[in-house]
């Protein structure tokens, strides 16, 4: 009986912690949008801030995230697939290969902030007259090392997943390695790596406080990627926090939970369109 | 091809090195200077007196992050719990998507959310506890808030790891419990806890993690004061944040090697602490 009263009792903590974290989310989710949602109209996306982010827009910052995703991703997806293929296709348990998995571990756990001292030191000082110091580059090649893990681990979960017989059969059919891999494994492999690349951009398009010692947060629109922007991330921030204008940094935040709603959405419509291809 | 792949491999490596080269060649000097022992126990954080003391950020790091587990580690692991042994199937699939949203809400949305609705509250809680007349201790931007959004924060990353742990625990175990006529909490605390244990703390060494390393939501709700706390509603400032708001003032010399030895030390606590819950974590628990 008592064991039984026990069970009970366990059952309605857990039920309740479950429903706890949902309630969690939901509140942070229902309450950003809802105080930002009557901000958002074309003018709002479409024009420039004045008075330093006070009033008018947000489009510096939307075009600033953009230009700023797409330098990053390019750098890195590619790095990220090829480090990916090489720890499964090209390698064996080896040393290098076991230092590599876990410098990518203690890679994926720096603290922002810790990459953004890096950045600022190498990139932005040193590297001044290749970078253009504050730059979108600057902020890029940061953010680089920062999504670089994402990328290697979903991409390498993705080609894991490609069944064998792929593999054997492109061999037997009398194509070599290289054939191989950029024939069968990638395509086989990518919307596991696409879903990898969605993650990363969440991470670039949420991340703050390394880009802003590197990207340098100008409020104006970056006409070449030698020259600072800010994302609507460092918008926020500075907004709430510098300039004081709550309203804006709503307005902003409630674009960029859309923005990531969207993003998570996409992840799982192409896992889900796509997981009886590759598992 | 091989070779190009391999060159492609090692960045990681190499960026590993760099980064805490890097951070170390900047911010050794100051610490030279100083002595190590006076820069990480000193008390005094003065740029403009040349006083180079970091104690007082260690104790703001160390109190938010503490806060922080209290509040969040009993969530995430009943949470996990939940998910693994108890939640019917539906209320999986609705739980797990939310969870990865949840690891996905940008920082600066958490400290946004804090800063308007948890510090407001705890302002108003303190007018009640220390009446109106008190000073200093009414911003409402305090410990308590810090740790209650980074007990928010750090919830996905616990959860997920100590779920995989607990379902990673063999079926035939459960079985063999509940077939002996044990109900499935005394299977869940006596079999599966106990098998998973590793996992569990690796979880919350990987959470302690993330406590420590955010920035942005910190400094949004933490008050930022340069000073020891006397209790859960003072503010205090974190590590990061010390790097954080002053980076952007910072003259060379002195005072930006002051804050990239903040740096060195954020890094190798970081580092130390990864590597101890990936040690625990491989050796404990079988992940695939």
């Amino acid at each position: 009986m008592k064991s039984k009263t026990i069970e009970k009792f366990v059952k309605v903590i857990l039920w309740c912690s479950g429903i706890l974290t949902l309630t969690i989310l939901a509140t942070i989710l229902i309450y950003i949008i809802s105080q930002g949602i009557g901000k958002i109209n074309i003018e709002f996306l479409t024009q420039n801030p004045r008075r330093m982010g006070m009033e008018g827009g947000i489009y510096p910052a939307i075009v600033g995230t953009f230009y700023f995703t797409v330098a990053t991703i390019f750098m890195t997806a590619p790095m990220g697939i090829a480090t990916a293929v090489y720890l499964t296709q090209y390698s064996r348990e080896n040393f290098w290969v076991k230092a590599i998995r876990f410098a990518n571990d203690m890679l994926s756990a720096v603290p922002s902030i810790v990459f953004g001292l890096f950045g600022l030191a190498l990139f932005v000082v040193k590297l001044k007259p290749l970078t253009g110091g504050w730059s979108i580059l600057s902020g890029a090649l940061t953010g680089m090392l920062m999504i670089l893990p994402t990328i290697i681990r979903t991409s390498e979960e993705a080609i894991k997943a490609v069944p064998k017989e792929y593999k054997e059969a492109s061999l037997a059919l009398g194509a070599n390695n290289e054939q191989t891999v950029t024939r069968v494994i990638i395509p086989a492999a990518m919307p596991g790596i696409i879903t990898g690349v969605i993650l990363a951009i969440g991470r670039v398009i949420g991340e703050t406080a390394a880009f802003l010692l590197t990207l340098g947060g100008s409020i104006l629109i970056p006409s070449s990627f030698f020259e600072p922007a800010r994302t609507l991330a460092m918008h926020i921030y500075l907004t709430a926090m510098e300039v004081g204008a709550l309203d804006m940094a709503f307005g902003t935040a409630a674009v960029l939970i859309i923005a990531i709603l969207i993003l998570n959405l996409v992840t799982h419509v192409v896992l889900n369109r796509y997981s009886g291809v590759t598992r | 091809m091989r070779k190009i792949l391999f060159l492609c491999a090692v960045l990681s490596i190499a960026a590993v090195i760099m980064i805490g080269l890097f951070v170390f060649v900047e911010g050794y000097p100051i610490m030279h200077k100083v002595g190590f022992f006076n820069f990480i126990f000193g008390k005094v954080w003065s740029p403009s007196e040349g006083l180079y003391g970091i104690f007082p950020m260690i104790v703001g790091t160390f109190s938010i992050t503490l806060g922080a587990l209290v509040l969040g580690v009993p969530l995430s692991i009943f949470t996990a719990i939940f998910l693994a042994e108890y939640a019917p199937k539906k209320f999986e699939r609705l739980i797990n998507p939310a969870i990865e949203l949840l690891a996905g809400i940008p920082s600066v949305i958490y400290g946004l959310f804090g800063m308007t609705m948890i510090v407001p509250v705890i302002r108003e809680i303190q007018k009640l506890y220390f009446g109106r007349g008190a000073s200093q201790m009414q911003s409402g931007y305090s410990i308590l808030a810090a740790a209650i959004i980074l007990s928010i924060m750090i919830c996905p990353t616990v959860i997920s790891v100590t779920r995989d742990a607990l379902k990673s625990v063999e079926n035939e175990l459960k079985a063999g419990s509940l077939a002996l006529g044990a109900t499935q909490w005394q299977t869940t605390r006596h079999i599966v806890l106990p098998k998973a244990k590793s996992g569990i703390i690796a979880a919350v060494v990987l959470g302690m993690g993330r406590a420590i390393g955010e920035t942005m939501a910190v400094i949004m709700v933490a008050g930022n004061r340069v000073g020891f706390p006397e209790s859960i509603f003072s503010p205090v400032r974190s590590l990061t944040g010390n790097i954080a708001i002053e980076m952007a003032y910072a003259a060379a010399g002195d005072h930006s090697q002051a804050l990239f030895g903040t740096g060195i030390v954020l890094f190798i606590v970081i580092m130390a602490i990864n590597a101890f819950a990936l040690r625990i974590y491989g050796k404990g628990v079988n992940v695939k």
